[in-house]
């Protein structure tokens, strides 16, 4: 980490997006983590996407559990509350928040052990109920705040900094996530920023819940030989099958790819995103077929990247309740309380 | 003695087979007569074939806690035929299916056995397995009424009321009540000595039971966000506030709710879902019971240190771990009032009875908000499940609730600058702000240590100044939560406390212990963190009884640490066996103590 507080004055002449604000203007405190750390990439990442979508950074929710992961919201957004909540909770906190108020954007950021091991049960519910929240794992395969050991995603036979092997199957969230029946399902990688910034934004704008897993390597813990979660071997066995693209609504749809390997997908709010098939037999909108594609690679030791599924029009937890337009939290008393007369009349029942 | 309007009978019956329907039935013919009337549903763990019982107690004085001895027992149940027997008080009546004999080594001599061929008579008028099952119960309902000398058109316009839509079932119900009525009319001596009279003792009261009276008050608080997992014995109040949204909350023209009820893979979960709501400003809650509230715990100090409202109703059932699910207890006074790790103490309320169910609902939602904190309401079983007599409930229309330091965008825009957690007005409560208002509002809500302003901190002076400040904050609670109920005996030295639904037990104690030349003095606590005045009671006395539902002594041990009196001043008396407590439990206990003494 460094020790140098960033200037909070701007150069006037940084680029202003469409609400008149500067990328800085994205940007939370300084991080805390190892310099090298996979997790301020995706913050990067992050921040990039806000801008360059033009968010009001206060209309956003930015939650997390506990965790290196978790501790990245304090890095992006300053006008945006934040919660770090209890370790693997995360959910629970972003549901319950979600239907008090479904207009704000909300972001949860949280990592292997925090949403694959503590937090698995929370994870899947979510996912299940299909609540509106970008949910970005940032997975480095170890626990790096208690000094490296194996999470629940690590591969078997990937070994420790210390030279013990894992032994147990890796729990796969991106695989996970379409099990439960996930609408909106990415792998990226952290040091690939062309690929995640896109994901990022097309995830914040798809109603429901969009699982983004974002590989990203522990440079102290897991970075090493015989680790499958290292920037060498992700570098090496990445392998990107399906590139998106994230078009604003109103914004020309162009056709520069040869047509067939092109899919335009429209969001609830009107915006696409323009799938890139890259690979002949992939198909993101088929989950069976996704979902064996991928274990069939990962037996072959590839890593797929991309937007690797996509259901737009799926109904989210607010829809499923069939919860009003307007925020419960901005409901009048007036319109929830039935008065002293209906209690009369509703006491006849009890007599 | 006289045994009209005063005696209690009990109804033996298994698991499944319909009749809740007829006691309920029995229950409220009473309370239609303007008689005072109290129900005790001793149910089992179990969907169908287990053993359950329905205690009915008569008081034309009003005095309704369980009793643990029964004038009439009406066993229809095998399995269970030697303990109702010997539940009989000496002189009493046992009213039986005679459609088989009854086992001759059940006789007692001092009972009168009345045999009732209620199988053989529902299989002759009714058709199909069902049905027979199910008339047999209304047909017992019948008999009772015989010899209890119920008004009969009050039963007929009660199952009129019930079947308005299903005349069939009108008719089936009304020859069942029939076939048991005559039979007892035509073979005893009807009515027995213990009988109804009518009187004008209920027109102002409800038959209610805790769980449905508490999830009005939080469709009355403008609760909009409720997360639950199913649990015994708190199930029923979220259904209730499914119930009462359903026809309250429906928005016009749109068809659309003014509620979300989450139903959580786990208490964690839950409450979870609960601070999360809340953190958006939404007023919300958890039903739950001691397995909930253990698995919540983390959860709740997080509620506490990052100082999020929470309203959480702990229907209390009999512990440890699974404990006797469908038996009541006060097991989870220690635990709420210190819930998670760390330092912690939460505002805990405790109402008596329906009636304070609906009410403290209410009040803990303006707690929670105003302290910015998880707010228990410990009920339990018996208050939560149980039909009691309560004056109706009233609501004024006046109320607006209690948000707390909200800050608006407005005031925001004006506001120099925003700490979270700066102690602005030297109350300890700071000022709060709303995800999605104003970027001025924006702060880190966080479970691990942060400094007055909201950053974290790991510096120990800066972690002190919060958490003492959180420590004078929830004390101040104490002049907020509902104040102590106390009534006073000419000539008493000695005291009696207690808290929530032992009551109705105690006050029928206090006065059974006055005729026998004791008097006592009594308050009932409602809230915690104790005022000064619950000191004050202990202090001024030689000695307090403190009454309670449990093994430990759970109140007592609570009022040694917090309120600084000696432990030679308090004497506990307790039960813990899982019916709700009888004034004869405190009685022989507060004699006991005496007795020792001396």
């Amino acid at each position: 980490m460094t020790y140098i507080a960033k200037p909070k004055i701007h150069h006037p002449a940084l680029q202003k997006n469409a609400i008149g604000l500067v990328r800085r203007d994205y940007e939370g405190a300084i991080t805390t983590l190892c310099a090298g750390c996979g997790h301020d990439s995706i913050t990067a990442a992050i921040i990039q996407a806000f801008w360059e979508l033009s968010i009001p950074p206060h209309k956003v929710a930015k939650l997390s559990g506990i965790g290196c992961s978790s501790k990245t919201p304090t890095y992006f957004l300053r006008e945006a509350h934040g919660f770090n909540s209890v370790h693997g909770r995360m959910p629970a906190i972003v549901t319950g928040a979600n239907a008090a108020n479904g207009e704000v954007i909300y972001i949860g950021v949280s990592g292997d052990g925090d949403s694959l091991s503590i937090g698995l049960g929370q994870l899947s519910h979510a996912i299940r109920r299909n609540v509106n929240v970008l949910y970005v794992l940032e997975n480095n395969g170890v626990y790096g705040l208690t000094k490296g050991q194996f999470s629940a995603s690590a591969d078997p036979g990937s070994t420790s900094k210390k030279g013990e092997a894992n032994t147990m199957d890796a729990i796969d969230g991106v695989l996970l996530a379409l099990t439960l029946g996930a609408t909106f399902v990415a792998r990226s990688f952290s040091g690939d920023k062309a690929q995640l910034v896109p994901i990022i934004k097309a995830g914040l704008m798809h109603k429901g819940f969009a699982f983004v897993d974002v590989i990203s390597p522990c440079v102290t813990f897991n970075d090493h030989e015989g680790s499958t979660k290292s920037y060498a071997y992700t570098r090496e066995k990445n392998v990107e099958v399906v590139q998106a693209d994230f078009v604003p609504p109103m914004a020309p749809i162009t056709t520069d790819y040869e047509p067939g390997s092109v899919r335009n997908v429209m969001l609830h709010d009107g915006s696409w995103v323009r799938l890139r098939k890259l690979a002949e037999d992939y198909d993101h909108a088929d989950r069976d077929r996704a979902y064996a594609y991928i274990r069939e690679r990962a037996r072959e030791g590839e890593v797929l990247t991309g937007l690797l599924y996509l259901q737009p029009d799926s109904s989210d937890m607010q829809e499923q309740n069939n919860i009003v337009s307007e925020p419960l939290t901005r409901l009048p008393y007036e319109s929830l309380c039935p008065g002293n007369a209906e209690l009369q009349k509703l006491q006849a029942r009890f007599r | 003695m006289d045994r009209v309007n005063n005696f209690a009978f009990k109804i033996a019956t298994a698991n499944g087979t319909g009749s809740a329907s007829a006691n309920g039935l029995i229950m409220q013919a009473i309370f239609r007569m303007g008689v005072p009337v109290s129900g005790k549903n001793v149910f089992p763990s179990n969907i169908q074939g287990l053993p359950t019982w329905y205690e009915i107690r008569v008081n034309k004085d009003g005095y309704t806690a369980r009793t643990p001895t029964f004038d009439l027992m009406v066993t229809l149940n095998p399995a269970t035929y030697q303990r109702d027997v010997s539940e009989v008080h000496q002189g009493g009546w046992l009213l039986y299916d005679s459609t088989w004999p009854f086992d001759k080594q059940l006789h007692r001599p001092d009972v009168t056995y009345l045999g009732v061929p209620l199988a053989q008579m529902c299989n002759e008028a009714f058709k199909g397995v069902r049905e027979r099952i199910l008339m047999k119960n209304i047909a017992y309902a019948g008999a009772l009424a015989a010899l209890l000398n119920f008004d009969t058109d009050i039963i007929r316009a009660l199952l009129k009321e019930k079947f308005s839509k299903k005349p069939a079932l009108m008719d089936s119900n009304q020859k069942a009540v029939d076939l048991g009525y005559n039979y007892a009319k035509e073979h005893f001596n009807c009515p027995l000595p213990i009988h109804l009279q009518p009187l004008d003792k209920t027109k102002d009261a409800i038959l209610i039971d805790g769980n449905t009276a508490a999830s009005l008050g939080c469709v009355y608080a403008g609760a909009t966000v409720g997360a639950w997992y199913p649990i015994t014995p708190a199930t029923s109040l979220m259904e209730g506030f499914k119930g009462f949204c359903q026809k309250f909350r429906i928005e016009p023209g749109t068809n659309r709710n003014r509620f979300a009820i989450l139903q959580a893979e786990d208490e964690l979960a839950a409450i979870g879902m609960v601070i999360g709501a809340s953190w958006m400003g939404a007023r919300a809650f958890t039903p739950t019971s001691g397995p909930g509230i253990s698995l919540m715990s983390e959860f709740i100090g997080l509620g506490y240190y990052a100082e999020v409202p929470a309203v959480i109703f702990d229907v209390q059932r009999t512990g440890p771990s699974t404990g006797m699910p469908t038996r009541t207890q006060q097991g989870d006074i220690m635990t709420c009032a210190y819930a998670s790790h760390g330092d912690t103490r939460h505002i805990c309320i405790y109402p008596a009875d329906p009636r304070e169910a609906f009410e403290f609902a209410v009040k803990a939602f303006d707690l929670a908000e105003r302290f910015q904190t998880p707010v228990f309401v410990l009920s339990d079983l018996d208050i939560g499940m149980n039909d009691w007599m309560v004056p109706k409930l009233t609501w004024d229309d006046s109320y607006r609730p209690d948000r707390g330091k909200v800050l608006s965008a407005a005031e925001l825009d004006q506001a120099k600058s925003f700490y979270r957690y700066l102690d602005v007005d030297g109350d300890g409560i700071p000022y709060r702000t709303l995800p999605g208002v104003h970027p001025k509002g924006a702060y880190f809500t966080r479970g691990s240590g942060h400094n007055k302003f909201g950053g974290y901190t790991e510096d120990g002076e800066e972690y002190s100044e919060v958490v003492e400040r959180l420590d004078r904050k929830i004390q101040r609670a104490a002049k907020f939560v509902p104040q102590p109920v106390t009534r006073t005996a000419p000539g008493a030295k000695m005291g009696l406390l207690t808290i929530g639904g032992c009551h109705g037990a105690c006050i029928e104690a206090l006065d059974l212990l006055s005729k026998d030349g004791i008097p006592l003095d009594y308050m009932r606590v409602r809230g915690f963190p104790f005022g000064e005045d619950v000191a004050t009671f202990l202090d001024s006395h030689e000695i307090t009884f403190i009454v309670e539902q449990n093994r430990d002594g759970q109140l007592r041990n609570l009022l040694l640490l917090e309120t600084g009196v000696s432990v030679a001043k308090m004497e506990s008396v307790r039960y813990n066996g899982g019916f709700p407590i009888s004034a004869s439990h405190i009685i022989t206990g507060v004699k006991a103590k005496i007795e020792k003494a001396a």
